[in-house]
């Protein structure tokens, strides 16, 4: 079956602020893999390692540094890459994302077969607004699941998933295909091999702008349906109270008298 | 700092710290407080290629040398020695094959070892031959096809865990140091048994066995090179293998010195950090300076040691010979000198970098709940085995002679 | 194009989790009338569900401040289904031409906000704090971003205009004395070419108190050293009538499962009342509580970064200090409820 895998390219550490702008600075950090899609490249590789002759292409939208998160998912045993990138998709909301992987999916089947699968991460670790994969299904007009913990049986026409509800656990039926978006609990990611890494460096990825894709830029990048005005340091959260005494029950009354003063007991 | 890395060697460096940091260490205490093998970490191991990135692509390597193995051992070494030490015996299980192996050997047991598919070790010690190996008691008898081995092995570490082992025995009692060869020996074979397994001061998620042959018969394919030899290829094997071992130290000293540096940044005394007192800041100051300068000479050894015998390698590799043989036509040289001097500097400094850091570190550094004591019971052993350091000045003083006795020659020659 | 959708009214999306009205609903009342009043527009909400079930949370809905309740019930929607809901509301939206639609961004919420602003071709703030509109009429959202470092300001330029708005960021509407139309929406399913179908359910064995809508969370991290800790975090939790989280640190060392983690990988929770136990708080655990009304750190370490974000910061042994706590709750408890202590 043909598994096509979306990732993103993300900050790898935590993003230093502009004070004065409140702008994030990006010019000098370190880039990575998104750590969410980290867990649906992993499951990629597993429904490859389970299901026989399954291959997986990678897909990402975003500059042109974004080839080093697809080659990353290469060297981690992903077959194929795929960078969606093209000036006027700067700065795409999560629905236009959606709509040019959806291109990208279905070029991705042109390219390399009918797509059985996508799965993505549940969100990314910078926006993460948890809406791309989602929104994705919705352009493909595929069914599609989120929160997904666990993907109990899958062949190249359905798949069984488990969704994770605030409740508990939906078990559900796809029609392949389908997009799946998966969470953490799903798997425990593997580390690239030497072997995997070295190739990756050298492989082929295919770059797709707007002509490729044929892309409607009524909708994306700069008018995308929604779009940030601004973004500002959170207001600071003031140290509080070092909590007084010599024992630990006298903490603890302290501790207590403050829960009944807040109506907590 | 930069220390001129290709980038397949960076890559093994990259890949070698994801691992230790993100699945080492989570479980080495565990596996130090339970003595038991860290089979799950092998495994990544075996994933990532790690255990072959010192031998030839021909054998599935990563066709890199000991310095390649000198990354692998260091970077895995700073967060747990013990779960490291596997990538090392093994190493030390397929140096031999790859240098005095027949080409057919190579490609009987290189490919599994680099794979990680079997696990190596070397044994040699004996209850009563530690130092001095040419008192081995252990005895391989030509009887036919086979040999038939009969005695006992001590301290093998990763013993049991390892499906192949270079087994040392003597088929000639009457010649002494000259009568012992080299064998390799799979584990199941019948009549070798594993004896008792050791409890240990430090590397604790490493085994170490007693091997134990009664009649044990192996075919005569197993002999590496020839008869007599035996000893020959341990102490060359060494050449290769004892900067792993100084790798090995560096690694315990520098994971040692980082927690240190953590803990004392962040520790307060007298209303600062222990950090910023001056006697703190000469340990530190002294730590990292022996670990830069151990690190140096480490590289610089293997580097040019590679440089020296890879083009044997390839050379024996490409005619299908024996690899000594073909070191012995382009008349290379061996590193027994440079080679010990890595492992002794490095183990040394270890040793000295983990009981300071102890020290740094106050009552809670004595204490199991923080890492630096047991780097500091890790770092002891590094002084011990694969020749104690007491041995390896008594060779490298032995070298030095030899080196000006025959300068003086040479002088005089001229 | 921006502008040319033109609609009227406030959405508010109820939930029916599992049979169950979420209360959440009237969080987004709360935060709809605000939209509503700015833009002189009507506040109406809708609730989608099995049949009976959906009609029976009409009920309970109407009182709540919507001026008019849209109930769109029947058995293919009687579990949550990306595609069945996502049609549904998507026929229903085409119909009455909402300005401005407000999900709760919880898994259901989320996942039908994205697939129906696709469908009608609305713009989507995901899992913002607070909803508002500006100059031109447009809603305007604030959503965290960079694991809670940076609050992003983001405008929805197109129509409808959608946004999820995480649990507790409102406080729940109040019986407002007048009662909202109930509207029935009739659907048929037959048109929908559905392909997918929800097999069943499993509730979460224990009856543990969901995370991301309690009120009171007891966490705790690394600092309890062994998996055993979490008794004594439950006991606490227990006595505080509060739901039980953890650290990505206690969830990856096995202690607790991954449905108890708080942080950028886990739940953001958004509680009265949260109480760290051994957590060091590292930047994507904060990311996922800081915005809790009020903060007690416990933590022998009085430099770790979560003690100096607490309102109140207990330093010290949390194995001494939990059990104290424990026992002071008790004795509180027992003074104010024994026949004993009234008669004095």
């Amino acid at each position: 079956m043909h598994i096509v895998v979306c990732v993103k390219q993300t900050p790898a550490g935590s993003v230093p602020v502009d004070a004065a702008t409140g702008r994030p600075k990006l010019d000098a950090i370190q880039w990575g893999i998104n750590p969410f899609d980290e867990y649906a490249v992993e499951e990629a590789l597993r429904i490859k390692e389970r299901v026989a002759g399954s291959h997986v292409s990678v897909v990402s939208v975003g500059p042109a540094r974004a080839e080093e998160a697809i080659r990353a998912a290469l060297s981690l045993g992903c077959d194929d890459g795929f960078l969606v990138s093209d000036a006027a998709f700067d700065g795409s909301d999560p629905n236009a994302t959606g709509y040019l992987l959806s291109l990208a999916v279905k070029k991705t089947a042109e390219v390399k077969g009918p797509v059985h699968l996508v799965l993505c991460g549940k969100q990314t670790s910078d926006v993460g607004a948890g809406q791309v994969g989602l929104a994705l299904g919705a352009w493909l007009d595929w069914p599609a699941a989120a929160f997904v913990r666990k993907i109990p049986t899958i062949d190249e026409t359905k798949a069984v998933v488990d969704r994770m509800m605030e409740d508990g656990v939906d078990a559900i039926e796809l029609q392949l295909p389908a997009v799946v978006s998966v969470v953490k609990e799903i798997n425990e990611p593997r580390l690239p091999s030497l072997k995997g890494k070295m190739a990756a460096k050298k492989a082929p990825v295919a770059k797709w702008g707007i002509a490729e894709l044929s892309a409607d830029a009524s909708g994306v990048g700069a008018n995308s349906p929604t779009t940030e005005l601004k973004t500002s340091a959170p207001p600071p959260r003031g140290a509080g109270i070092k909590v007084p005494g010599a024992t630990p029950q006298e903490k603890a009354a302290f501790l207590v008298q403050k829960f009944k003063e807040l109506k907590v007991i | 700092m930069d220390y001129g890395l290709t980038e397949q060697q960076q890559e093994i460096v990259n890949i070698a710290r994801q691992i230790a940091q993100k699945k080492m260490r989570p479980v080495r205490e565990h596996y130090d407080k339970t003595e038991e093998f860290p089979w799950p970490i092998i495994e990544e191991f075996k994933r990532a290629d790690l255990l072959g990135a010192y031998l030839p692509e021909a054998y599935g390597g990563l066709d890199g040398g000991v310095f390649e193995l000198v990354l692998v051992g260091e970077e895995l070494s700073r967060v747990c020695a013990g779960i490291g030490l596997s990538v090392a015996t093994s190493a030390l299980c397929a140096i031999p094959i790859l240098y005095y192996g027949t080409p057919e050997q190579r490609k009987r047991w290189l490919p599994d070892l680099a794979s990680g598919k079997k696990l190596g070790a070397f044994t040699i010690t004996e209850p009563g031959a530690g130092s001095d190996a040419t008192s081995t008691k252990a005895t391989a008898k030509l009887d036919g096809d086979h040999y038939v081995l009969n005695g006992v092995k001590n301290f093998c570490s990763t013993g049991k865990a390892a499906e192949l082992y270079v087994v040392f025995a003597s088929t000639n009692p009457g010649r002494g140091a000259r009568g012992i060869s080299a064998f390799v020996v799979e584990k199941g074979t019948p009549g070798f048994s594993f004896g008792k397994k050791e409890e240990k001061m430090g590397i604790r998620a490493s085994w170490t066995y007693e091997l134990v042959f009664e009649n044990c018969r192996i075919p005569k394919d197993n002999l590496l090179y020839k008869e007599g030899y035996g000893l020959f290829v341990a102490q060359s094997t060494f050449d290769s293998s004892r900067p792993g071992i100084g790798a090995q130290a560096i690694g315990i000293a520098q994971g040692a010195l980082d927690e240190t540096m953590s803990y004392v940044r962040q520790r307060k005394q007298f209303g600062v950090p222990v950090a910023s007192f001056q006697a703190i800041q000469h340990m530190l100051a002294d730590a990292a300076t022996s670990i830069e300068a151990g690190r140096s000479l480490l590289y610089a050894t293997t580097r040019a040691m590679d440089k020296d015998n890879k083009p044997a390698i390839d050379k024996a590799i490409a005619e299908n010979k024996i690899v000594y043989d073909v070191m012995k036509e382009l008349d290379t040289r061996r590193w027994t000198k440079e080679s010990g001097m890595c492992k002794v500097f490095c183990s040394d400094a270890a040793m000295k970098v983990t009981v300071d850091c102890v020290q740094m570190c106050g009552g809670i550094g004595y204490m199991r709940d923080f890492p630096v004591e047991k780097y500091m019971r890790d770092a002891k052993i590094t002084q011990i085995y694969e020749g104690t350091n007491q041995i390896q000045r008594n060779e490298i003083g032995m070298m030095l002679i030899k080196e000006a006795a025959s300068h003086a020659k040479e002088l005089a020659a001229a | 194009m921006p502008g040319d959708y033109n609609g009227n009214g406030i959405w508010c999306i109820a939930e029916i989790r599992h049979g169950a009205l979420v209360p959440t609903i009237y969080e987004l009342l709360t935060a709809g009338r605000g939209l509503a009043t700015a833009l002189g527009q009507p506040l109406c909400a809708v609730v989608i569900g099995g049949p009976g079930k959906a009609s029976q949370a009409a009920t309970a809905v109407a009182p709540r401040g919507a001026d008019k309740v849209y109930v769109v019930e029947h058995a293919a929607l009687d579990a949550f289904l990306d595609e069945a809901y996502g049609a549904a509301l998507k026929g229903l939206i085409e119909k009455e031409r909402p300005a401005k639609v407000l999900f709760s961004a919880s898994a259901a919420g989320r996942s039908l906000a994205a697939r129906v602003s696709v469908l009608c071709g609305g713009g989507l703030a995901s899992d913002v704090t607070e909803v508002s509109v500006n100059g031109d009429k447009h809603l305007q959202a604030l959503r965290p971003v960079y694991a809670g470092n940076l609050i992003s300001q983001v405008s929805v330029r197109r129509g409808p205009e959608m946004a999820t708005v995480r649990p507790m960021a409102y406080s729940r509407s109040e019986a407002a004395g007048k009662t909202g139309e109930v509207v029935p929406h009739a659907v048929d399913p037959s048109a929908w070419n559905l392909r997918s179908k929800v097999l069943g359910f499993t509730p979460e064995e224990s009856k543990e108190i969901d995370l991301s809508s309690a009120e009171r969370i007891v966490s705790g991290g690394r600092g309890l050293g062994n998996p055993k800790g979490f008794e004594l975090i439950r006991e606490l939790a227990h006595s505080l009538g509060a739901a039980v989280g953890a650290s990505r640190a206690a969830v990856d060392s096995g202690w607790i499962p991954y449905r108890h983690q708080v942080g950028l990988t886990g739940r953001t929770v958004r509680p009265r009342l949260y109480v760290a136990c051994g957590i060091s708080g590292q930047i994507q655990h904060l990311a996922g509580m800081s915005s809790s009304d009020f903060i007690v750190a416990i933590n022998s370490d009085p430099e770790a970064p979560l003690m100096k974000i607490a309102n109140l910061a207990v330093e010290g042994d949390l194995y001494q200090i939990i059990p104290a706590v424990i026992a002071e709750i008790q004795k509180q408890r027992g003074e104010a409820g024994t026949p004993a202590a009234a008669a004095h």
